[in-house]
This record gives C-alpha cells, sequence and structure tokens, in this order.
C-alpha cells in the first residue's frame, strides 16, 4: 500500500472540495476572539450569515466539522494521517473553523466512549451536524474546586429524573440547547459514588438561565438553575450513581483543548518594549526607565523559559522517551505568565491603562483594561493556580496526603 | 535540533556520574576544605578525567581533544554539579583552553593545547578587576615594548589563579575602562616577573586568586588575537562561560532540590511528615516547575553555541539569568526546608548554597544577564 500516494490523493481531494465550498468569506486570519460558528438551535454562525450557514452545512455533509470521528454518528471517518492532511488544507486557505462547540472538544468524545448505541446515534449526530449547541453543567456555588461537593438533585421519577438546583459558569448557556450536567443521584451515597451523568434539554419551563457580568465586562459565563426540569431515562450516560469517572474523563478532554488554544496564534499586538518606548519614553534607543526595562527583561526570560520547556517536552515526546513531568506545570505557569504580561502592560500605559469606556481612550487602552481583568480569572478557571500546585505536589513530586 | 539530550550525550553523563560518585563526592570537597589543600583540587584526580577525555572536550581531535562540543562540556559540567567537584574544568578547559581555541594562532594552538587536554597544564583566565563581571571595565593596561609588550595593574577573583601554569590575562591597548574597544588578551606564564599571585579562599571551599601586574614583560608571541580587538574573543569566551557554568549550577540545583524533597518526606513533626503541610507543598511545587524552566534554557543555550546561532548571545543570557534566580530559590528553601540541621556544617545542603551563591556571582549574574538581554533586544 502506498500511503504517501494515497495521502497526496486525498489532499487533492480535500483541496478541491475546499475551493467549491469555502467561501471566501470563510477565509483570512484566525481571531480567536470573534464569534465563531456555533451552530445550533439559535443558528449563530459568523459573518455574512449565509455564508457561514453554507460553510457549516458543506463541512457538516462530509462529516469534517468532527472529521475523525466515526462515519455512522455523522463524523468523517478520518485516520489520524488523514486527518492531519485535512487540518493542513484549511490552515492552508486560513479557513475559519466550520463549527465550534463544547460538544466537539468535550462532550462527543466522552459519549463516543461511554455512551449507548441510541445516544451516539442522537447525541453525537446532533454535535456533528451542528444542530445542537451543548454547555457543560458542572460547577456550582458550592462546589468549584471541590467539584464532586456538587449538590444538584436528581430524582427518580419512575419514567423520567426530576432536576432541581443550580450550576455556575456554564458558558454560553443563554445560547445553548442541552447541558450535559453533573447531578447527586445519591445523596446517601458517599460523595464520589451518588453523582451520575444527565443530558438535560434546556427547552423547557424547568430550566432558566442568568448571564453573569465579570470585572471585565460581559462574559460569556452564565447561571443555570433547575426547578422540577425534566431528564429523560434515555440520557443517562453511564450507570446511574457512576457518573464521576465520566465526569473525569470528559476534564481530560477538556484540558487538552484548553491546551490547543493556548498554541493557537494570538493576534499580533505591540511588544511590551515598543509599548514601553511609545509611553516611557526613549533614551539613545533604549527604554528611558531602567526600572520597567528590567521588568519587562524578566518577564521576556521568564517567557523564553516557558516556551523553551514546552518544546522540550514536546521534543521528548516525540522522541519516545518516557515522558516528563513537566507537562503538568504549564496550565499553572502559563496563566501566571499572562497575568504578569497584563499588569506589565497597565503599568506602561500608566492611567490611560484605566480607563472603562468612551471618550479620551485609545481602544487599544481599553482592550489593555479589559483583557487585564479578564485574566485574573485565568488562574482561577479550569482548576485553580493552588489545585495546580496540589496536583503537582502530590503526583509529581509524590509528597504525601 | 529537538531539545532533548541525545542517546551518546547520556552515555556520557552515564559514565561521568559514574566517576564522580566514586571519585568525587560532596565529601572529597569536605576533605579538599579542611585539609586547606593547596591547589583546591586533587591533580591525580584531575589526570585521571583527562584519561577519560574531558580536559579536550570541546577541541579538536588534532590538539588531543575529543572533538565534541559545549553542550557535552556543560554535561559534565552538569555532573559535576551534583557532587560539587572540585576540578580545574572551569580554569582550564572552560576559560582557558577555550580562549586558546576561540582567539589563538596555530602555534598558540599547537604548544598549549595537547598538555592541557593531556591534563599536564593548568590554565586559567584573569578578565575581572573589581567585584563583579565587566568585561569590558579593564584598567590593566598593556603599552607596546620594543616588539613585545609591557603590563601593568590587577585583576581579581582569578579562577584557580594561584596554581595555574599560564593566564590569560585582558589588558586596555587603549580606549577607557567600558569601552568594548581597544583590549587585548595575552597569554602570561604563571611565574612571570612582575606577576604576584594571592590566593582567595572562597566560601565554597574553592580557589581564587588576586593578581598583581607591576611592569609584566611580555615577548609579542604572548598576544592572543589582534590588539583593541581582544572582545571579539571575550564575547564568545563568556557564553561559553556562562553557558557552562549554568549547567554546573543546575546540577547543584537538582541535587539541592531532590535532597530537599526527600528530607519533607521523612521528616516528622507533630506525628506527620513535613511534606504534608500544604505550604511546603506548594513551595515544594514551585520549585520544581523553576528546575524544570531551568532544563530547557541551559540546553538551549549550549546547542545554541555548538550551532552557531545568531540568538546564542540572547539564549546564554537566558539561561544564565534564569538558573541564577532559580539557584537563589533552590539554595534558600533547601536551607529553610532542613529546619535547625540545614544551617549546620555536618549536613551538606549548606554546601550547595555556598557554592550556588559563588556560581550566581559567577561570569555575570541575573542582573546582569537580564540587562544583556534587554541590550541584545534592542530595548
Amino acid at each position: 500500500m502506498n500511503d504517501s500516494n494515497d495521502r497526496e490523493t486525498f489532499r487533492g481531494e480535500v483541496r478541491e472540495f475546499l475551493e467549491t465550498h469555502c467561501p471566501a468569506t470563510m477565509r483570512g486570519a484566525t481571531d480567536p476572539l470573534s464569534t465563531a460558528n456555533w451552530g445550533g438551535r439559535q443558528r449563530e454562525f459568523l459573518e455574512p450569515l449565509e455564508d457561514g450557514e453554507r460553510w457549516l452545512n458543506a463541512m457538516a455533509e462530509r462529516g469534517w466539522t468532527v472529521p475523525t470521528w466515526p462515519k455512522e454518528y455523522g463524523g468523517g471517518g478520518l485516520d489520524a494521517d488523514q486527518a492531519r492532511v485535512l487540518a493542513q488544507e484549511l490552515q492552508r486557505i486560513e479557513a475559519k473553523p466550520a463549527l465550534t462547540n463544547l460538544g466537539i472538544t468535550m462532550l462527543g468524545p466522552t459519549l463516543l466512549e461511554y455512551g449507548t448505541e441510541t445516544q451516539k446515534q442522537e447525541h453525537v449526530r446532533g454535535i456533528a451536524e451542528g444542530k445542537i449547541r451543548w454547555c457543560q453543567g458542572y460547577s456550582e456555588p458550592g462546589a468549584g474546586s471541590d467539584l464532586a461537593s456538587l449538590q444538584t438533585r436528581c430524582e427518580d421519577m419512575g419514567d423520567h429524573f426530576r432536576i432541581n438546583g443550580q450550576k455556575i459558569w456554564t458558558s454560553y448557556a443563554d445560547k445553548s440547547d442541552w447541558i450535559f450536567c453533573l447531578v447527586r443521584s445519591d445523596p446517601e451515597a458517599s460523595k464520589h459514588e451518588g453523582i451520575s451523568f444527565v443530558l438535560i434539554d434546556m427547552d423547557q419551563p424547568g430550566v432558566t438561565t442568568s448571564p453573569i457580568k465579570l470585572i471585565s465586562g460581559s462574559s460569556p459565563f452564565c447561571q443555570t438553575f433547575f426547578e422540577d426540569a425534566r431528564a429523560e431515562k434515555k440520557d443517562l450516560v453511564g450507570p446511574l450513581n457512576g457518573g464521576w469517572t465520566i465526569a473525569k474523563r470528559l476534564l481530560q478532554f477538556e484540558r487538552q483543548s484548553i491546551g490547543g488554544m493556548n498554541s493557537a496564534r494570538a493576534p499580533k499586538r505591540a511588544t511590551l518594549d515598543e509599548l514601553a518606548k511609545e509611553h516611557a519614553g526613549e533614551a539613545s534607543g533604549r527604554i528611558a526607565d531602567a526600572a520597567l526595562r528590567a521588568k519587562i527583561a524578566a518577564f521576556e526570560i521568564e517567557a523564553q523559559a516557558l516556551s523553551s520547556t514546552m518544546r522540550r517536552t514536546a521534543d521528548e515526546a516525540r522522541s519516545g522517551n518516557a515522558v516528563g513531568t513537566a507537562s503538568s506545570i504549564f496550565k499553572y505557569m502559563s496563566t501566571e505568565s499572562n497575568k504578569t504580561r497584563q499588569e506589565l502592560r497597565l503599568e506602561i500605559m500608566g492611567l490611560y491603562g484605566l480607563g472603562w469606556e468612551g471618550e479620551g481612550f485609545a481602544a487599544d487602552e481599553l482592550q489593555t483594561t479589559r483583557d487585564w481583568l479578564r485574566s485574573k480569572a485565568n488562574s482561577i478557571e479550569g482548576g485553580t493556580s493552588e489545585v495546580q500546585l496540589n496536583i503537582i505536589a502530590k503526583r509529581v513530586l509524590g509528597l504525601p496526603d | 535540533m529537538a531539545l532533548i539530550w541525545t542517546e551518546d550525550q547520556e552515555l556520557l553523563r552515564e559514565v561521568a556520574r559514574g566517576f564522580l560518585d566514586e571519585n568525587a563526592p560532596v565529601s572529597e570537597l569536605r576533605r579538599l576544605r579542611d585539609d586547606v589543600d593547596p591547589d583546591g583540587f586533587s591533580r591525580p584526580l584531575w589526570k585521571e578525567m583527562a584519561e577519560l577525555g574531558w580536559a579536550g572536550i570541546p577541541f579538536d581531535e588534532a590538539y588531543g581533544g575529543a572533538g565534541l562540543g559545549y553542550t557535552e562540556l556543560g554535561l559534565v559540567f552538569q555532573e559535576c554539579g551534583r557532587t560539587l567537584a572540585a576540578t580545574p574544568l572551569a580554569g582550564s578547559v572552560l576559560l582557558g583552553g577555550s580562549a586558546i581555541a576561540l582567539g589563538g594562532d596555530d602555534t598558540q594552538r599547537e604548544a598549549i593545547l595537547p598538555p592541557l587536554c593531556a591534563g599536564d597544564r593548568l590554565l586559567t583566565a584573569a578578565l575581572q578587576e573589581g567585584a563583579h563581571h565587566a568585561p569590558y571595565r579593564v584598567s590593566t593596561r598593556a603599552d607596546p615594548d620594543g616588539d613585545g609588550w609591557t603590563l601593568n595593574g590587577r585583576k581579581t577573583f582569578v579562577i584557580d589563579g594561584h596554581v595555574a601554569d599560564q593566564i590569560i590575562i585582558s589588558a586596555r591597548v587603549s580606549g577607557e575602562p567600558g569601552d568594548r574597544d581597544g583590549l587585548a588578551l595575552f597569554i602570561v606564564d604563571g611565574d612571570a616577573g612582575g606577576l604576584t599571585r594571592s590566593r582567595r579562599i572562597m566560601v565554597d571551599g574553592r580557589n581564587t586568586a588576586e593578581l598583581t601586574l607591576d611592569d609584566v614583560r611580555l615577548p609579542k608571541e604572548a598576544l592572543l588575537g589582534t590588539p583593541g580587538r581582544g572582545a571579539d574573543i571575550l564575547d564568545p569566551l563568556f557564553d561559553r562561560a556562562a553557558a557552562c557554568m549554568a549547567a554546573e549550577m543546575l546540577g547543584g540545583i537538582e541535587t539541592a532540590f531532590d535532597k530537599t524533597l526527600e528530607y519533607l518526606k521523612v521528616r516528622e513533626q507533630f506525628g506527620v511528615p513535613i511534606g504534608s503541610f500544604q505550604a511546603l507543598k506548594h513551595r515544594a511545587a514551585k520549585m520544581f516547575i523553576e528546575v524544570e524552566l531551568s532544563k530547557s534554557v541551559v540546553l538551549e543555550a549550549l546547542q545554541s553555541i555548538d550551532d552557531s546561532r545568531a540568538e546564542t548571545a540572547r539564549n546564554v543570557s537566558v539561561a544564565k539569568a534564569k538558573v541564577s534566580q532559580t539557584a537563589a530559590l533552590v539554595s534558600n528553601e533547601g536551607v529553610q526546608m532542613h529546619g535547625g540541621i540545614g544551617v549546620t556544617d555536618e549536613e551538606d545542603i549548606g554546601l550547595y548554597l555556598k557554592r550556588a551563591r559563588v556560581q550566581q556571582r559567577t561570569f555575570g549574574d541575573e542582573e546582569f544577564h537580564r540587562e544583556r538581554f534587554a541590550s541584545l533586544a534592542g530595548y
């Protein structure tokens, strides 16, 4: 079997398909901050809307919204090599993602592992086709770092489940169609053994959402309320009270996708030293403020150490050496690094970096203020920095409980 | 080039580690220190190391070297750092040998490198004149004298300067202290007339020397490279020196961290291992992170040198700055976390503190390299 021939033939097919079906408006440098093609019942598309919808439908028809998922559930059925070719070709024309959703990154892979045939046919297909938009019901006001202490109640009513409780930090809940939810199905059992993983249709009177405003302004985060809401028996994933294992597996998928996001191309902005020369002045070609220069240099040195470590870890993995322990530091380090960067930008801009809105502040300055505030959440969401240090101490260093 | 050590390098590391664990464990440093050994290292042991090829690792096979690079030399330094091994590796090979290899003509290389590689000649370099590393802040003067030179001045903290057979000395032929232009390097015999050497015993049990040059007359053959262009040799020399020093520091840091981690697991107070206290767990996790970052930048700097990358100077400054920062953290936390025994002489952790601090101030400390990094980046 001639692998590279097959690959090149496939590449040709992909190119032809993209030429025909990827509208010009769906190409160009991807700005991760812009609205994506979310699909779903509320049909949220990239502008211009007809092109966005057309692009999603074309890719969904081929299953290329989820290239490696099995064909029988709406996926593309591609192997790793073919998926790589597809990714390369999409990147070549700088195509915007045809579909973005928590269903793709988190729920889909989880259902493929733990779901029944019926669940896969219904829900995995729904994700692949962009028909259903999903959100994540995990954290509660009383259950953040200690997720397993969640209290949202799930009562067995015979032919369905009754759900009562509240979730928080549900991103895009107000725009989503279904929610995958961790619920307490046995309050008598121990913490980890009384949890179930259920899928709930949000289009019912018992489910309401309310957006959460952050210190940085509006955000996709919401609170989600369940008042005698209904979940169908068929939508229980895995065994009753066996949801915690599934919950953790999904978190692994989530962590992988966050890692991927961080390595995506960030929008081009002025470097710290360029900003410093502009705002703090220049003297003989150097930043006029020596103390500021030292801070910027210290930050850049740290940033280089971090990126070199990411490269080293990747190289170690690729060479097949025993997987090093360095990867456990990345969530902690990259979030703390981003916070330091934001504080430095703020410092450089002085009070021009502390406007809220309106006249007298450049767009770049207002964006800096918002980014600085939003960055405070980086070290909290997705596992707090303190939890990361706990994990390193316990799992990497073997320190005792 | 992948940012990993190659199989050959790992093999070299295995051999080095085995040799050092057997012949130069920490107790050997203690012995040299407590005896106030006149050399500050073991000459027979150095000869054995030369037989292993260590004295010639980065030098051409034509001169008896191993024909390897600074990555391999850095690796050996890292292993030496683990046991605080006191050897002439820095003075003779890293400084003296590298200066000859970088700036010497054929005659000089042929005369000096082979005996160096055989472990029969000790070299060093006298390039500092004050409290801190400042390559261009040279006041020592080299005045033309017939077709030779006469040197006058003072040099400080010359590594193994009290016993070196030959010393590479930087002096100024023109310009003012601080100017990059106007420097020249000279090969000076340790027993040259007019040269006085005074041994200085450092806190880490190692030795440096202060040199006084009082009308030291040198023949023209003593000149290394072009007069006035000495910085062209000093710049790459210090890149190699800083990178290998960072590697040695990394060895010490890793060992100090491992010892501290072990202590956290075995020391019990209040009925539990102290490593179960969250405050110490978090501090240990933070140290772990710094050590991992340091590993990456050391290897990157060493590879850059051997690859002759354009970013070599920047990568070296990143490495020396970062590792210096980590050395300060780990050495301080190491002592603190050992509690009362941490400040005893009997416990080894204090030796790692002492060595770390000397290394931090050698070939440019964190502040020096941060400033250099900024300067190289154009700000």
